[in-house]
C-alpha cells in the first residue's frame, strides 16, 4: 500500500485534521515490500504460479502497484478508492475489499505487510483472515510453503514461535522476512507492458461505510533544547537556578 | 642537515621542472628517464618515504610529504594565554585531553602538538587574536570542522588552533535571490536543513556534510557531488569577510550578483586553504529545491561504454543532470564486505550513480525512461535501477557516498585525488594496478567522472614505506605527462604541497608566493601548507 515515504519528514495540517499529504513524497509501505519480495521469492521456487499485486486509493496508488511489477509480480489489481472514501479508508474495509477479491480470484495464499508505516494499525491482516475463516501467520519472519500447508515462524514478545497452519491462509510479513530487492532496469521495462485491473469497490460488492471518525491529530511535544556550560560551577548554579538541586 | 635535505628537494623540484618543460616542447620521453631526473636529485641517505606522524626532528626527512623542521615562531606563554582568556573568556582550552582531538586529522595520518585550542565566537574576537598573534609572531592554524584529507586542518608543531565552530549564525537569507549569508563555522548539513524548510539547497555537497563547515569548504574550495550542475564555489560564492594576518577585517561580503568594482579579492581566498586570511563569514547564492529527484544506479562492461553513456546521457538528460558519478567493482567489494551493503544491481566491472534534479516529475520521469531505454538497447549499460523515493535514494548513494568510510576499515589508505581528461581516468587505474603488482592490498577508483576527476585509494594492512615508494611519484609523474591535477579538490594541505611544480608552473608558484608575502608577511597563517618549501 502507498504510504508518506518513511525518510520524510511529517507535517501536522495547521486544522490539526490530519497530516500533510499534498506534494508530499510517498512510497510502498516498506512491510508490504517485504510482502511483495516473499511472494516474489515463492514463485522463483516453483512454490506457486501467480503473482497478483493489488492496492486501494487514489490513482498514484498504481504506481505502487508498478514497482511490485518491476519487483516480478506478474499482474495488478487496482481498486479504486478516493476523495472522502480514501480518507476514511482503514483496515475494516481494506480487509473486506481483500477478502472480497481473494474469493473472486480464488487465491491460496494471501501476504500482507504486518502494518502500515502511517496509521500502525496492525489489523488489515487479521481482519482479513476472519472474513475468509482462514488461518493466519502473523509477523512471520521465515516462511516455507509445502504442499497444503504453510510452516511459519513469528516474531513474538518472549522470541520466535513456530506453527504449520492449512492454506488457503493469511500471512503478514514482519522486518527480518527478507531484504526487498531493488527493481532492475530488464524488470522495469517489462513491468511497463504487465496488466494492471481496473476495480471499484462497489464491483465487489463492498461497503467503504467507516465506524471511526478522526477527531484530532497532533504532534508529539516538542524536545526542548539542552543547554551547555563550561565549568562544574555554572552546572550547579544553573541547577540551583531552576530549583533541581 | 635540514639545508642539505632543503636542496636536494631544491634540485628534485628544479630538475623536475626542468624535465616537465622538456616533455611539453619535444614530446613524451619515456616514463624511466623521468624517474632517472628524480633519483639523482635525491640526497644518497637510504629514502624511506615515510609519512610519519610528526612530533619533532627524525632522522628520514627526505619525503617531500614530511613536515619541514619548524620555522623560528615564538611559543606560546603564560602571558599570552592571560591576553587569550581576556579576549574569549572560557573559550580558550588548553587541557591536552580536550586539544588532542582537534591535533589530529579525519583520517588520523598527522599529528601535529598544538597546546593550545582558541573558540572565537564573532569577527571582532578572530580579529583581535590574529592581531595579537601577528605582533608575538605566533603561529595560527584555522580549523574548521576538520575533514581535510590532505592534512592540512591540523597543526603541524605547536601553532595556535583557531576554531570556526562555535562561529555558526546564520545572519540572513533572501528568499527571493536565494542568497544565504552566515559565519563560518555552520555545519554544512545545518545548512542543508535550513534552507530545505525554505525550499532551496545548498550549491554543493558531499560526503562529510555532516562536520564540515562552510568555511572550510570555502578555503578549500570544495568540490563535491554537486558541482557538475551548479558550478564550483568560485561561481555560487558572492562575498566573503576575511580577517587578514594582522587583525584586519577585510569586508567582502557583498550579496550581490553582480559586482565588476575593481579586483574581485574574494577569488584569492576562494581554495587558499587558511593561509592568506581566515574566512568569517560568506554569503553564498543557493538553488532552489528541485520538486522531482531521480537517482539511477547503473553498470557497464567496459570504460568505454561508462564514457559513451555519459555523453548519451548529457545529450538525453543534459539539463536536469544535476550528478554523474562512478565506482569499480573493487569499491563494490569493499562496501559489500565492510559495511554490508549489498550490491542493488548485479556484478559489473563498473558502476554509475546519476542523479537528475527538476521542476516536474512527470517531464523528468519520461526524459529517463527515454534514455534508460536507449542505453539499454544499444547495450551500453548491462544493468541498473531506478529511485524516485526519498529511502531508496540515499540508499543508492549511499554506495557512492560511503566508500571513503569502506576504506577506512580495509586498512591504512594512501589517497589522491586526481583531474585528468575524461577518456584517460581509467587508464591510471590499470596502469597503477599493473605497477604495484600484489604489493597493495586494495586498489580502488571512483570519483566525479563526469568532472574528470579520480579518486584513486591504494590500502595496506599497515604503513608502508616501501609501498609509498612505489606509489609516488609515480602517480604524480602519471598525471604530469597529461597536464593533470595532483589535486583536483582535497587542496594541497601539508602533504602535497611540495608536489604542487607537477601541475603548475615556476613563476606561477613564484607569483603565489609573493601574494602570501604581500598578506603575511610574517607567514603566521598555517605555516608549513599549501605552498612549497623551497619558497621559503
Amino acid at each position: 500500500m502507498r504510504v508518506i515515504d518513511y525518510a520524510v519528514k511529517i507535517r501536522v495540517k495547521p486544522d490539526n485534521s490530519g497530516v500533510v499529504t499534498d506534494g508530499v513524497k510517498h512510497s510502498m509501505n516498506p512491510f508490504c515490500e517485504i510482502a511483495v519480495e516473499e511472494a516474489v521469492k515463492l514463485k522463483e521456487k516453483k512454490l506457486v504460479k501467480e503473482v497478483v499485486a493489488v492496492s486501494c486509493g487514489p490513482q498514484q496508488s498504481q504506481e505502487t502497484i508498478r514497482t511490485a511489477l518491476a519487483m516480478g509480480a506478474d499482474r495488478g489489481i487496482y481498486v479504486e478508492v478516493s476523495g472522502k472514501d480514501y480518507e476514511s479508508l482503514g483496515p475494516l474495509q481494506v480487509s473486506k475489499i481483500m477478502a472480497a477479491l481473494a474469493k473472486k480470484e480464488e487465491a491460496q495464499l494471501i501476504i500482507l505487510g504486518k502494518q502500515a508505516i502511517d496509521d500502525d494499525c496492525n489489523q488489515t491482516g487479521q481482519m482479513t483472515a476472519a472474513l475468509l475463516d482462514w488461518p493466519q501467520g502473523t509477523f512471520a519472519s521465515e516462511v516455507s510453503l509445502d504442499g497444503d500447508n504453510v510452516k511459519v515462524v513469528r516474531e513474538i514478545d518472549g522470541g520466535l514461535e513456530t506453527i504449520r497452519i492449512n492454506t488457503p491462509a493469511v500471512l503478514t510479513a514482519d522486518l527480518r522476512l527478507n531484504t526487498p530487492r531493488y527493481a532492475t532496469l530488464p524488470n522495469i521495462m517489462k513491468a511497463k507492458k504487465k496488466k494492471i485491473a481496473n476495480v471499484k469497490p462497489a464491483d465487489l460488492g463492498v461497503d467503504l461505510t467507516s465506524r471511526l471518525e478522526v477527531l484530532r491529530v497532533d504532534e508529539p511535544p516538542q524536545r526542548q533544547a539542552g543547554m551547555k556550560v563550561e565549568t562544574v560551577e555554572d552546572l550547579v548554579a544553573k541547577l540551583k537556578d531552576a530549583g533541581r538541586v | 642537515m635540514n639545508a642539505y635535505v632543503m636542496l636536494g628537494v631544491f634540485q628534485t623540484t628544479q630538475k623536475l621542472r626542468a624535465s616537465l618543460r622538456r616533455l611539453s616542447r619535444a614530446g613524451l620521453p619515456p616514463l624511466d628517464l623521468q624517474m632517472q631526473f628524480l633519483r639523482r636529485g635525491r640526497c644518497p641517505r637510504s629514502v624511506a618515504l615515510s609519512r610519519k606522524v610528526h612530533v619533532g626532528a627524525d632522522g628520514s626527512r627526505s619525503s617531500p610529504a614530511a613536515a619541514p623542521q619548524r620555522l623560528p615562531f615564538s611559543r606560546v606563554t603564560v602571558e599570552d594565554l592571560a591576553v587569550f582568556r581576556k579576549i574569549l573568556p572560557g573559550r580558550v582550552i588548553t587541557d591536552p585531553d580536550l586539544v588532542q582531538s582537534s591535533n589530529e586529522d579525519w583520517l588520523k595520518s598527522v599529528r601535529g602538538s598544538s597546546e593550545v585550542l582558541l573558540r572565537p565566537q564573532t569577527t571582532q574576537e578572530v580579529s583581535q587574536i590574529l592581531s595579537y598573534c601577528n605582533s608575538r609572531n605566533l603561529a595560527v592554524n584555522p580549523q574548521g570542522g576538520n575533514t581535510g584529507l590532505v592534512g592540512g586542518s591540523v597543526p603541524v608543531y605547536d601553532e595556535i588552533i583557531l576554531s570556526t565552530s562555535f562561529m555558526k549564525n546564520i545572519l540572513s537569507f533572501d528568499n527571493i535571490s536565494g542568497i544565504l549569508t552566515c559565519q563560518a563555522g555552520c555545519v554544512l548539513e545545518n545548512l542543508v536543513l535550513y534552507l530545505e524548510e525554505r525550499d532551496y539547497i545548498m550549491p554543493l555537497d558531499l560526503g562529510a556534510k555532516g562536520s564540515c563547515q562552510i568555511g572550510g569548504n570555502v578555503a578549500t574550495n570544495a568540490g563535491g557531488l554537486r558541482l557538475l550542475r551548479y558550478g564550483s564555489l568560485h561561481g555560487t560564492v558572492l562575498g566573503l569577510e576575511v580577517v587578514l594576518a594582522d587583525g584586519q577585517v577585510l569586508d567582502c561580503l557583498s550579496t550581490l550578483r553582480k559586482d565588476n568594482t575593481g579586483y574581485d579579492l574574494k577569488q584569492l581566498f576562494i581554495g587558499s586553504e587558511g593561509t592568506l586570511g581566515v574566512i568569517t563569514a560568506v554569503s553564498i547564492l543557493c538553488p532552489r529545491k528541485p520538486k522531482s529527484i531521480n537517482v539511477v544506479f547503473l553498470g557497464c562492461e567496459t570504460f568505454d561504454q561508462l564514457l559513451k553513456t555519459f555523453q548519451l546521457c548529457k545529450g538525453m538528460l543534459g539539463e536536469i543532470l544535476s550528478a554523474f558519478e562512478f565506482l569499480d567493482s573493487e569499491c563494490m567489494r569493499l562496501l559489500n564486505t565492510h559495511l554490508k551493503l549489498p550490491n542493488p544491481i548485479s556484478d559489473c566491472p563498473f558502476y554509475i550513480v546519476i542523479e537528475t534534479s527538476g521542476s516536474d516529475s512527470k517531464h523528468d520521469s519520461q526524459k529517463l525512461h527515454n534514455f534508460l531505454e536507449e542505453a539499454m538497447t544499444s547495450l551500453l549499460v548491462t544493468d541498473g535501477t531506478v529511485a524516485t523515493e526519498d529511502s531508496k535514494i540515499k540508499a543508492l548513494w549511499s554506495m557512492r557516498e560511503r566508500i571513503t568510510e569502506a576504506l577506512t576499515h580495509d586498512g591504512f589508505t594512501y589517497k589522491y585525488d586526481i583531474s585528468l581528461p575524461v577518456e584517460r581516468i581509467y587508464q591510471l587505474m590499470t596502469d597503477m594496478r599493473q605497477h604495484l603488482g600484489n604489493r597493495a592490498r586494495s586498489v580502488v577508483g571512483y570519483g566525479h567522472v563526469g568532472d574528470g576527476n579520480l579518486h584513486l585509494n591504494i590500502t595496506s594492512s599497515a604503513r608502508d614505506p616501501a609501498l609509498l615508494a612505489s606509489i609516488e611519484p609515480f602517480v604524480y609523474e602519471w598525471t604530469a605527462r597529461f597536464h593533470g591535477s595532483i589535486s583536483a579538490e582535497h587542496g594541497l594541505g601539508l602533504k602535497k604541497r611540495n608536489y604542487i611544480y607537477y601541475s603548475k608552473s615556476g613563476p606561477a608558484v613564484a607569483l603565489m608566493g609573493n601574494i602570501k608575502t604581500l598578506l603575511d608577511p610574517k607567514g603566521i597563517l598555517n605555516p608549513y601548507k599549501t605552498l612549497p618549501d623551497d619558497l621559503k
